[in-house]
C-alpha cells in the first residue's frame, strides 16, 4: 500500500501532462470562440469531480446521521434501494421517458441515478463507524477547492466570451457559487465548533446544504426566465474530438482529486492520533492509568 | 404531564412573558431597526425613478439583518440561565422546544417587520402596484424561512467559540434560495411587472422542506454536548 | 491574441491553488508529525 501512492502519483502527473497536450495542442479550435475555449478543459472536469465530491460528503453524512439508532439506519438503507430500483425501471416506463430531455438516453439516467445506492454502500462498506465523519471532512475540504477553481475559471471564460465576469441568471455557476458557500461554512463550523458532537452538527449541515441545492436551481432557473440573460451560445452537440480531450481531462483530474483526498484522509487520521495521545497524556497526568482506552474524541482548537 | 402542545405552549407563553418583561431587548431591537431602514434611505436615494425596482431587497436585507440580531438573543438567554441543561434531562419532546422558539421568534421578527414595513412605505413613498394582499402570504413564508433555519442554526452554533457571527455564516447560504424568492416576489408585486405565484409556492416549498428537516434534526442538535 | 491570456491566467490560477492547498497539508503532516514526536519524548 504504501508504494502505491508514489506509483499512482508518478502516474497522474503523466496523465496531467499528457492532458495539458491534448488540451492546447491536439484539440481543435473552436469555430466560434477561438482558443480560448480550452478553459473548459480545466473547468468542467473540476466542476464534476467537485460535485462528485460533495455527493460523497452528503452520503457519508446521511450514513454517520443514521447509524446512531438501527431504526433509522434500517430506514436509509432500504430508502438508497428503493431509489435503486426505481432509477434502474422508471426511464424506460414511457411517461418518465417523455420527461427526459432530448439527447440523453434512458439508460445514462438509469446509470445515473443508480449511482445513488453504489455510493451509499460502498461508502458503508469502505468506511466504517467514526472513519465516515474522516471522510467527510476528506470531502468537504477537497470539493471546497476544486469548486474553488471552477469559480476562478468560470469567470475567467466568461469575460472574454460574452464580454461579462458575472451573469446572475447564469444558472449553474450560480448555483456553483452557492453550494461552494454552503461548503465553506461546513467547514467554518467544524473548525471553530467546540462540541464533542461537532461530527453529528456538520452531518446535519450537509443535509440541510443537499435539500437546499434543488430549491437553489429552482429559483434561479425561475428567476432567469423572468430577466433577460445575455444570449449564450454553443449548441448542444460536441464536436467528439473535444468531447474525447474532455473526458480524458476529467480522468486525470479525477485521479489527482483522488490522490489529494487520500494524502487529507490520511492527515485527519494522524491528527486524530495525535489529539489521542493529548488526552491520554493529560490523564496520565492526572494519575489515570495510561491503559485506560479513550473513545476517539476531538479537543478544543 | 408533557404531551407535546402542553410543552410547547408553556415554554412559548414563558418566552414572550420574558421579552415583554425585559423590555430593554425589545426596545433596542426596535431602534436598531428603526436605524437600518434610516441607513438604507441615506444609501439608496428614494426619489429616484427606480426605486419601487430595489425596495422589495432593501426590505428583505432589512429583515434579514434584523432577524439575525434578534435570534442570536434569544438562545443567549437560555444559555445564560442553563436551562438548556435543564430541557435536554426533562423527558419533554424536543420537537415541542424547537416550535416553540421558532413561533416565538417568529412573532419577535414579525414585530419588529411590523415597525421597519410603515417605515419603508413612508420614505419611499411605496405605491403598489401589483395585488398588494400577496404581500402577506410572502411575509408570512418568508420570515417562517429565516426564523426557522435561524432557530436550528443557533441553536447549532451554540457551542461554537464564535457564536454570534456563526450563525449568519451558517444561516445566509442556505437561504438564498428562500430570499431570491422573497424579494424576486415583492418586487414582482410592488411594480406590477410580473407574476409572484411561482414564488410564493417557492417560499412554500422552501418552509415545508426546512421545517420537517428541522424537526427530523432537532433531537441530534439539542443532545450534542 | 488578447483572449488567449484568460486562458492562460485560468490554467495558472487552477495550479496555484492546488499547489496552495497540497502546501496546506505539508505544512500540517509536518506539525503533526512534531507534535507526535514531542509526545513520545515526553512520556
Amino acid at each position: 500500500m504504501k508504494r502505491l501512492f508514489p506509483i499512482l502519483s508518478i502516474v497522474t502527473v503523466v496523465l496531467l501532462g499528457y492532458a495539458l497536450y491534448l488540451a492546447l495542442v491536439v484539440a481543435p479550435t473552436d469555430a466560434l470562440q477561438g482558443e480560448v475555449y480550452r478553459i473548459i478543459y480545466y473547468h468542467v472536469p473540476s466542476a464534476w469531480t467537485a460535485f462528485l465530491l460533495f455527493f460523497i460528503n452528503f452520503v457519508a453524512s446521511i450514513r454517520y446521521l443514521t447509524r446512531s439508532k438501527a431504526s433509522t439506519e434500517n430506514a436509509a438503507k432500504w430508502i438508497a434501494i428503493g431509489i435503486g430500483v426505481v432509477g434502474l425501471v422508471a426511464p424506460f416506463l414511457p411517461p418518465v421517458r417523455r420527461l427526459i430531455p432530448a439527447g440523453m438516453e434512458p439508460s445514462a439516467v438509469a446509470t445515473t441515478i443508480v449511482l445513488i445506492p453504489a455510493f451509499y454502500f460502498l461508502v458503508g462498506k469502505l468506511f466504517p463507524g467514526d472513519r465516515l465523519d474522516v471522510l467527510a471532512v476528506t470531502s468537504a475540504e477537497v470539493g471546497v477547492v476544486f469548486c474553488t477553481i471552477v469559480l476562478v475559471t468560470g469567470p475567467l471564460w466568461a469575460r472574454p466570451v460574452w464580454g461579462i465576469w458575472w451573469a446572475p441568471g447564469d444558472i449553474r455557476l450560480t448555483s456553483t457559487l452557492v453550494l461552494w458557500l454552503i461548503y465553506v461554512s461546513y467547514l467554518v463550523l467544524r473548525r471553530f465548533s467546540n462540541s464533542a458532537q461537532t461530527q453529528m452538527l456538520a452531518a446535519a449541515l450537509a443535509v440541510f446544504g443537499a435539500l437546499d441545492v434543488p430549491l437553489v436551481y429552482l429559483s434561479i432557473w425561475f428567476f432567469r426566465t423572468q430577466h433577460p440573460q445575455p444570449v449564450i451560445g454553443g449548441g448542444g452537440s460536441m464536436d467528439p474530438r473535444m468531447l474525447h480531450v474532455l473526458l480524458f481531462s476529467w480522468l486525470a483530474f479525477l485521479l489527482f482529486g483522488f490522490l489529494v483526498c487520500w494524502s487529507r484522509f490520511r492527515l485527519e487520521l494522524l491528527k486524530r492520533e495525535v489529539e489521542q495521545a493529548h488526552a491520554m497524556e493529560s490523564l496520565a497526568g492526572a494519575g489515570v492509568s495510561e491503559k485506560a482506552s479513550l473513545p476517539l474524541s476531538r479537543s478544543a482548537g | 404531564m408533557t404531551s407535546f402542545w402542553a410543552v410547547l405552549s408553556a415554554t412559548l407563553v414563558k418566552d414572550i412573558r420574558l421579552e415583554w418583561r425585559s423590555k430593554d431587548a425589545l426596545n433596542s431591537m426596535l431602534f436598531f431597526s428603526l436605524l437600518v431602514v434610516v441607513i438604507f434611505v441615506f444609501s439608496f436615494d428614494p426619489l429616484a425613478e427606480e426605486s419601487r425596482h430595489i425596495v422589495g431587497g432593501l426590505v428583505w436585507v432589512a429583515f434579514l439583518f434584523a432577524a439575525v440580531v434578534a435570534l442570536n438573543q434569544t438562545w443567549a438567554r437560555e444559555l445564560r440561565n442553563q436551562v438548556l441543561d435543564a430541557y435536554r434531562v426533562s423527558p419533554a419532546p424536543a420537537n415541542a422546544l424547537f416550535l416553540a422558539k421558532s413561533v416565538g421568534n417568529f412573532l419577535f421578527v414579525s414585530v419588529l417587520e411590523g415597525l421597519m414595513t410603515p417605515l419603508f412605505i413612508v420614505f419611499y413613498n411605496l405605491h403598489v402596484l401589483g395585488p398588494a394582499w400577496q404581500l402577506i402570504p410572502i411575509a408570512l413564508l418568508g420570515t417562517w424561512a429565516l426564523v426557522v433555519n435561524g432557530t436550528f442554526f443557533a441553536a447549532m452554533s451554540l457551542r461554537t467559540r464564535n457564536r454570534e457571527i456563526m450563525l449568519p455564516l451558517l444561516l445566509f447560504p442556505i437561504s438564498i434560495p428562500a430570499v431570491l424568492g422573497m424579494v424576486a416576489g415583492t418586487t414582482a408585486i410592488l411594480t406590477g411587472e410580473s407574476s409572484a405565484h411561482f414564488y410564493i409556492v417557492l417560499l412554500l416549498t422552501y418552509d415545508v422542506v426546512f421545517t420537517t428537516a428541522s424537526l427530523a434534526l432537532f433531537e441530534t442538535i439539542l443532545h450534542a454536548e | 491574441m488578447n483572449a488567449v491570456k484568460f486562458l492562460f491566467a485560468a490554467y495558472v490560477a487552477t495550479w496555484v491553488i492546488h499547489l496552495f492547498y497540497l502546501g496546506t497539508l505539508v505544512r500540517r503532516f509536518s506539525q503533526l508529525r512534531q507534535q507526535l514526536r514531542e509526545l513520545g519524548k515526553g512520556k
